[in-house]
């Protein structure tokens, strides 16, 4: 990897940030298309990468490396590999999404918030992008204010105590994580470089306390079972746009931490601590999925199925093999189209019923039945229907389960039925039940914005669903760089990654087989 | 001694501070009132010369009047340091003074002999140079808390401020006279070679040292030497606040490790063990208390305090460290002062000028919906809030992060971790502010509602201040590199 060549991810982090300053000097109504027009750019921008990046190669790529302190020496070093790629750009599609979802429901102070959601852009880009661990954790914190203040300002009547709980979590959850990163430059050879740090063995007991400082960030992040109680507060009061960068990006920065730091840095610990991790995830599959079950509140559902759909992430990440580690990091881009277009469904009825109670918005088909097929759409492919993206993450992650322990990938499997559920039950009354007359007001159906807020993400539902190998054949080299790492095997080795097959969806069984002879101690 | 003319010319600044403090004073009653403002022009211009000599100075190390007196690297950053916060308070104190009606030009004076008081104390090789520059800071400092003259608050805190800070540096003094009785010398230097292998336990030589510590502790505001600072804080007028919260502060720091690095280095596992405590405890009810405070110079005033726990914690480190090392942590010492410096000054002007009817808007319920009503002005204090929180991109997270790692290197993780849930907690009270300017609505408008005065020189202040914050929390390596520099010269 080489500095020098075109700034792409400079590029892609400052074009928003730019943006946020024009935009306290653009006029109050012209606001909205100049956030549209940023980061639309910035979507084009991050498109080529998708067609440049090399899939062979499971090396750090568009990297660019300056000093930025001297003394320690902190990089600003970013660049990107099979596993940030589809997350950097899963972020950049979804943010045009935002702005438009925002469109109307947002009528105070436009452009302060239009330039919260572009500050965040560039802070969600740049933690996926970040390969130096101090300016990881700079955009990792810097993502808490933004937020903050588009759920507090901009949020629903209980958004000062869901506000403040949503950063006082992730602060404290953070906190470890800042002196992990400091042990970590003391042992670790006095470097922050991410790539320098995952390539060294650290003492086993250093590796116990790391893994529980990374794991205290990251947990509530993503978030797992005993930390995710600030989610359903912060989804539910979040305007939509702020539910959908939260439940489509802010998450999955937790589980990208995992893969990132824990798995290839930790890998002792990370095995010691998988019994509790997969305990963790299961129980958080099937606990957010009973949630989702008895919730009347649509943003509340969607939030305790993401908990259900994030315990199938990082069960999948701490599988230790190939398919485990693919379904997740595919199942990390699906929730995030998936939810993110719940959630911007959720904003749509929102705006026309001023509820969200399910019992308020009852038999939607006859009034919107265009709204009414893209929210089936979108709770299909939640439940894992073959054909759509979530099935393909889903499956390998129980795929990789299963290797390891058929009770647990029995277990886990269990939330896909609860899944069905709880999505079947909700489309039955929202799509499907008989109004109470004089409850509806009169509805129509989507305007042409809205539909173009929403096909986009069908589109790559349907992609995804049925043509996942483009996304799968990219992250191969970096998984299987992750797994070696994990299991002991030898590390950087380009020469193996290149003999690698393109693999066909799913994974051959002959590799399977092989990565489960490595996994086993 | 003699003087000559190389003791003259190393002190030039102090010199010419203490001249135009001189000035100010007999200048003043013989201007009318409507020219006072020349007064504060003639300290502000006897700043741009002070900080073009003393960064001249940086890097040729000279000692004066026979080693009572060190002009390094180290006292040359906090000098900086003192001259860039004094012209800021001078610049502030133009539109505060008119809005408060304080035509005192004996005002300009007293901040100008505070200056040189500090400036003795952070370039003091000898530790009767240091308390003295101590006593002239802080009897300047008393008759400043009480410059609002109509009001009790004020007068209460001038008084209060007095009794303890006299009290205070009657103990630094016992400390000293002890120091001396076990080694035989004020000069730093001389200690460090007096004390050099004596025993820890040596019981003269730690009963001074605790003496010095408290003495010191009083003017740093260390738990459970803090008790004046709200009182004093809430009480003074806010540009006198801002200018103790951070110049007094900021020499006090720099005369306290010069002393104990310096002169006491022999027996630093005892200080650092002592610092150790009073850190925690600081770290402990500083963040605390601050949480159930209503008025917001209380608040910052705890929250000073706690900043202090901050700073303490690379002092203790450079007393874990070997001495070879210990200068890293000295610089993140050096580094989160001044940095503080910047983010506190902010807070304080954005305090100042929220006016209602004539008096200060300091409650926190004052600041409701500013956000609302003056936009920019929310927006500057929400990032010297964040800052002060420690939260990254600012200039603050870049003080924590280095002062962490002098702990980490010193192995103390767990007090890094300790610091760290209380900087966690210590944000629930600075976005409080935040929430109250962003998401409560204002009060209905009347003619006492807050409202915010702005002048040119008050953009100046902020400009100053916010572009510190941002600059080093994005791009601290100047300041990081001027600060090793300095700490290396501290031996």
């Amino acid at each position: 990897m080489q500095s020098g060549g075109f700034p792409w991810l400079t590029l892609l982090i400052f074009l928003p940030l730019a943006g946020a300053a024009a935009l306290f000097f653009v006029k109050e109504t012209s606001v909205r298309i100049v956030a549209l027009g940023i980061t639309v750019a910035d979507l084009l921008l991050s498109l080529p990468l998708w067609w440049l990046f090399d899939a062979s190669s499971s090396q750090m790529q568009f990297a660019e490396n300056v000093v930025w302190i001297t003394s320690p020496p902190i990089h600003y070093h970013l660049g990107l590999d099979g596993i940030s790629l589809p997350l950097v750009l899963m972020t950049t599609v979804l943010m045009p999404l935002c702005v438009a979802i925002s469109w109307r429901s947002i009528d105070t102070r436009v452009s302060s918030f239009m330039a919260m959601l572009l500050i965040m852009e560039a802070a969600m880009i740049g933690v996926f992008a970040a390969l130096d661990f101090v300016l990881f954790y700079v955009f990792w914190e810097a993502m808490l204010i933004p937020m903050y203040l588009l759920i507090g300002v901009w949020g629903g009547p209980n958004r000062l105590y869901a506000a403040i709980k949503f950063f006082l979590y992730t602060l404290a959850g953070s906190i470890l994580l800042l002196v992990a990163i400091l042990a970590l430059y003391f042992q670790g050879g006095h470097t922050f470089d991410i790539v320098q740090l995952s390539q060294q063995a650290y003492s086993p007991r250093l590796q116990f306390w790391l893994f529980i400082a990374f794991f205290a960030a990251f947990a509530v992040k993503v978030p797992m079972f005993p930390f995710h109680t600030w989610l359903p507060d912060a989804h539910v009061e979040a305007p939509t746009a702020g539910s959908v960068i939260l439940a489509s990006v802010l998450l999955k920065m937790g589980t990208y931490g995992f893969l990132r730091f824990s798995l290839p840095m930790l890998p002792d610990a990370s095995k010691d601590f998988t019994p509790m991790i997969v305990a963790l995830s299961i129980i958080a599959i099937v606990y957010g999925a009973y949630m989702a079950l008895a919730q009347a509140d649509l943003k509340k559902l969607i939030a305790y199925s993401s908990v259900s759909h994030m315990g199938f992430v990082t069960l999948g990440l701490f599988m230790f093999n190939q398919q485990g580690i693919e379904g997740a990091v595919m199942q990390m881009v699906n929730h995030g189209i998936t939810t993110g277009g719940l959630f911007l469904c959720v904003g749509v009825i929102y705006e026309r019923t001023h509820s969200r109670q399910i019992a308020d918005n009852v038999g939607l088909t006859k009034p919107m039945p265009q709204y009414a097929t893209l929210l089936v759409i979108f709770s299909l492919s939640s439940l894992g229907l073959p054909g759509t993206n979530s099935f393909v993450g889903e499956f390998l992650i129980l795929v990789g389960t299963f290797l390891w322990s058929k009770i647990a990938a029995a277990l886990a499997s269990l939330g896909i039925i609860l899944a069905a559920a709880y999505m079947l039950w909700m489309i039955q009354r929202v799509a499907f039940g008989v109004p109470s007359p004089h409850h509806l007001p009169k509805l129509t159906d989507l305007s042409r914005r809205e539909m173009a807020t929403l096909i986009p993400l069908i589109v790559l539902v349907f992609w995804i669903g049925l043509f996942p190998n483009p996304i799968l054949s990219r992250m191969h080299a970096s998984v299987t760089n992750v797994v070696a790492r994990a299991t002991h095997g030898p590390q950087e080795s380009p020469t193996s990654t290149g003999q690698m097959t393109p693999p066909v969806e799913p994974t051959p069984a002959a590799q399977t087989v092989q990565s489960m002879e490595a996994t086993r101690p | 001694m003699m003087l000559s003319a190389h003791d003259l010319f190393a002190i030039l600044p102090e010199l010419l501070v203490v001249f135009a403090a001189c000035a100010v004073l007999a200048l003043d009653p013989i201007t009318p009132s409507s020219k006072k403002d020349g007064l504060a022009w003639l300290s502000l211009g006897t700043m741009a010369v002070c900080m073009g000599l003393t960064a001249a100075r940086f890097g040729s190390p000279t000692t004066a009047f026979g080693g009572l007196v060190v002009i390094d690297n180290y006292s040359c950053f906090w000098k900086l340091l003192l001259y860039f916060v004094t012209g800021l308070t001078i610049l502030l104190s133009f539109p505060y003074l008119k809005e408060e009606r304080i035509y005192l030009g004996e005002y300009y004076g007293f901040i100008l002999l505070a200056l040189s008081g500090m400036m003795v104390m952070v370039s003091g090789a000898d530790l009767l140079t240091i308390y003295l520059g101590t006593e002239l800071m802080s009897l300047s400092l008393y008759v400043m808390a009480g410059l609002k003259r109509a009001e009790p608050k004020s007068l209460e805190a001038s008084a209060k401020y007095f009794v303890l800070g006299a009290f205070s540096s009657g103990i630094l003094l016992y400390g000293i006279s002890l120091l001396y009785g076990s080694a035989g010398s004020t000069q730093l230097p001389a200690i460090a070679a007096a004390i050099a292998g004596r025993s820890l336990d040596d019981p003269l030589l730690l009963f001074a040292t605790i003496l010095i510590a408290v003495g010191f502790s009083f003017k740093l505001a260390v738990v459970p030497f803090h008790m004046w600072t709200p009182d004093v804080y809430q009480g003074a007028p806010t540009s006198v606040t801002a200018f103790m919260a951070v110049a007094s502060k900021a020499a006090s720091f720099g005369a306290f490790m010069r002393v104990f690095v310096e002169g006491l280095g022999g027996v630093r596992a005892n200080w650092s063990l002592m610092f150790l405590l009073l850190c925690v405890v600081t770290l402990i009810l500083g963040n605390i208390v601050a949480l159930v405070q209503t008025n917001v110079k209380r608040m910052l005033a705890y929250s000073s305090i706690a900043h202090a726990g901050y700073a303490l914690i690379g002092v203790v480190a450079a007393g874990r460290l070997a001495p070879a090392e210990s200068s890293s942590a000295v610089a993140s010492v050096m580094l989160y002062i001044a940095l503080y410096a910047f983010m506190t000054f902010g807070a304080f002007t954005i305090i100042a000028m929220l006016r209602k009817g004539g008096l200060e808007g300091d409650e926190i319920e004052d600041f409701s919906g500013l956000a609302k009503r003056h936009p920019f002005a929310a927006l500057l204090m929400m990032v010297f809030m964040v800052s002060l929180a420690g939260i990254p991109p600012t200039a603050g997270f870049i003080g924590k992060f280095y002062v962490f790692m002098s702990a980490v290197q010193a192995g103390l993780t767990w007090l890094a971790v300790l610091a760290l849930v209380f900087a966690a907690i210590s944000a629930y009270f600075y976005l409080r502010l935040v929430m109250v300017m962003y998401m409560r609505e204002p009060e209905a408008v009347t003619a006492l509602s807050p409202r915010f005065v702005s002048s040119p020189a008050l953009s100046i202040v902020l400009a100053c201040a916010i572009a510190g914050v941002v600059f080093f929390g994005l791009y601290p390596d100047p300041i990081v590199n001027l600060a090793t520099q300095a700490a290396l010269t501290l031996k």
